[in-house]
């Protein structure tokens, strides 16, 4: 379904939507389930209990709640970054295929976590190098991935040289270098002003929509998720399970139209309300 | 991604954007004071010193004035400049063999706890004892007396390499480590291209400390060692110009010590600039 651009839309001066812009595509089978998955850390801590989440392929999901909830745990679970303590992470083999988590997975932080001793393209270039792939092969991939960020012509920069955004970027171009089918994303822009922020959500929509990736998205914002996602699971301010689930309808392409149409304040109302509730658990 | 131009443009300038920044008159100022003002404090004191021996006639086996130990170190060069050498040589071999041994020592302690809960006490001994202290033992134990000086010089800056590498070694970004294991890094690679990169300015800065150290060890040992040793570095020339109450090139060796000290100070300083200058937080000039 195309959206409508209310009037409004010209006002903030969003370019109109080209009739044939790429769809998102329908939401498949499950790529990754978290079945009554329990995270205990070393040191007592416990982050998760009886945690249940599917994820479709092609879905963007956003893991929503109060900080503590263990989110940023359960994304992790997810990327394989430590162990279950209980429950499991099941990856069904999609399209005839296993996930092969060294090239499937990008991650991208709350912090750009890039090496500052080494410049922006040997930063992306990092996960190739860490699968042994030399640097002329993998010339033409990292400079696929930085096109995509929209990052040419930075390859020599340091990091402390980018802004917060463009390091963002970086880390994004980082995850999607070696063409990941999912991406697990953990507070990604928490840290950027809103002004950034807004053009890497749209930059982040118009990626995922033309790749067709399969999104995790944590944060703690409910315009963000709301703006962003097919799906939020809002989590329980203390461990349990995922206390609700909103559905968010509304067609893609997504952008400032949608921002400040009627469905996107009532689809915050919902989010609003789950949480508090969520809160209140 | 079409991102935004204005964003991108100011940033592409910032990132590209190394040019030299013109200094302003303040800085230029700035600038020649900081090598004008310790020189002038300097060449005061020296004349204060060239005038006060002059004016008390204080003989020359007392306090030499400083153009006299200017002409004794032209003089003496014959004997000074080969025990230099010889200093030079053990203070840089106990250096290197520091440097080497310290940060192998530091990767063994991060790849297992358990050799450095064992280790490290021990590092921590050899420390804490002052060098002078053990020196003697060292020379009565080890016969050959170059090997002794330079076990004296190597205890002494092994640690602060040792110290220093071990917390940069611990001290890469623990996101960093996590996004490595993700993508299946073994060990080798963790180390190579996380571990040391991120230990690098603590190695350095252990390095600038250890450089000093290891003139400083290398001379203590050469005390210890006397007259009864090679003979022939530096800290011998004054023991012996002290025997033969000769004054003025006591005080030649004693600047050539602390020359050298200097140079090796600014020679690591300048390393550490150069490696760190482009990304570490310490060696990066500051935009205002």
């Amino acid at each position: 379904m195309q959206q409508k651009a209310p009037e409004i839309a010209d006002v903030t001066g969003s370019p109109p939507l080209a009739p044939d812009a790429v769809r998102a595509k329908p939401v498949g089978a499950p790529l990754v389930r978290m079945e009554q998955v329990d995270k205990v850390y070393a040191n007592g801590v416990q982050a998760l209990r009886r945690f249940d989440l599917a994820v479709g392929e092609h879905e963007f999901v956003s893991l929503l709640g109060p900080s503590g909830c263990g989110k940023s745990t359960a994304l992790r679970l997810i990327a394989g970054l430590g162990p279950v303590s209980a429950g499991r992470v099941v990856w069904p083999e999609a399209q005839g295929r296993a996930m092969r988590p060294r090239d499937d997975i990008g991650f991208v932080f709350q912090e750009p976590t890039l090496m500052p001793w080494a410049t922006v393209w040997s930063n992306v270039y990092l996960p190739l190098r860490l699968e042994g792939i030399g640097k002329t092969d993998a010339g033409p991939r990292v400079a696929a991935a930085l096109a995509l960020v929209g990052l040419g012509g930075t390859e020599h920069a340091y990091p402390r040289e980018l802004s917060g955004g463009m390091k963002m970027r970086v880390s994004i171009a980082r995850a999607l270098v070696t063409e990941p089918r999912v991406l697990l994303m953990d507070e990604p822009f928490a840290a950027l002003d809103e002004i950034t922020r807004f053009r890497l959500n749209d930059d982040l929509l118009r990626l995922w929509q033309s790749h067709s990736w399969t999104v995790v998205f944590v944060t703690h914002s409910v315009f963000e998720s709301v703006y962003l996602s097919n799906r939020i699971v809002v989590m329980a301010a203390s461990p349990g399970p995922a206390v609700g689930e909103v559905r968010i309808d509304a067609p893609y392409p997504r952008d400032e139209a949608f921002r400040t149409s009627q469905p996107y304040n009532q689809y915050c109302r919902e989010v609003q309300a789950r949480l508090h509730a969520a809160m209140d658990s | 991604m079409a991102s935004s131009l204005s964003e991108r443009s100011a940033d592409t300038a910032r990132a590209t954007g190394t040019a030299r920044p013109r200094l302003s008159r303040a800085e230029r100022f700035e600038r020649i004071v900081r090598i004008a003002a310790p020189l002038a404090i300097g060449c005061l004191a020296l004349a204060a010193w060239e005038a006060i021996v002059a004016l008390y006639a204080i003989p020359h086996y007392i306090l030499p004035g400083p153009s006299l130990v200017l002409r004794s170190l032209i003089d003496d060069w014959g004997t000074l400049f080969p025990s230099l050498l010889v200093t030079l040589q053990i203070t840089l071999m106990a250096l290197c063999v520091a440097t080497i041994g310290g940060v192998a020592l530091a990767i063994l302690f991060t790849t297992s706890k358990w050799i450095e809960l064992s280790f490290f006490p021990f590092a921590v001994i050899l420390q804490v004892t002052p060098i002078i202290s053990i020196a003697p033992l060292i020379l009565i134990y080890v016969d050959n007396v170059y090997l002794a000086l330079l076990i004296c010089a190597w205890i002494v800056a092994f640690f602060p390499i040792l110290a220093n590498t071990t917390l940069g070694l611990r001290s890469a970004d623990h996101n960093l480590v996590d996004l490595f294991q993700l993508y299946g890094a073994n060990r080798w690679q963790m180390l190579w291209h996380l571990r040391l990169p991120s230990a690098m300015p603590y190695f350095l800065g252990g390095l600038k400390i250890a450089g000093g150290l290891s003139l400083i060890g290398a001379i203590v040992a050469e005390f210890a060692a006397g007259t009864a040793g090679a003979g022939s570095g530096l800290a011998y020339r004054i023991l012996e110009a002290g025997y033969r109450l000769n004054i003025p090139r006591m005080f030649a060796a004693v600047i050539l010590i602390s020359i050298t000290g200097i140079i090796i100070f600014m020679a690591f300083s300048l390393l550490s600039h150069l490696v760190l200058r482009r990304w570490h937080e310490s060696a990066v000039r500051r935009e205002r």
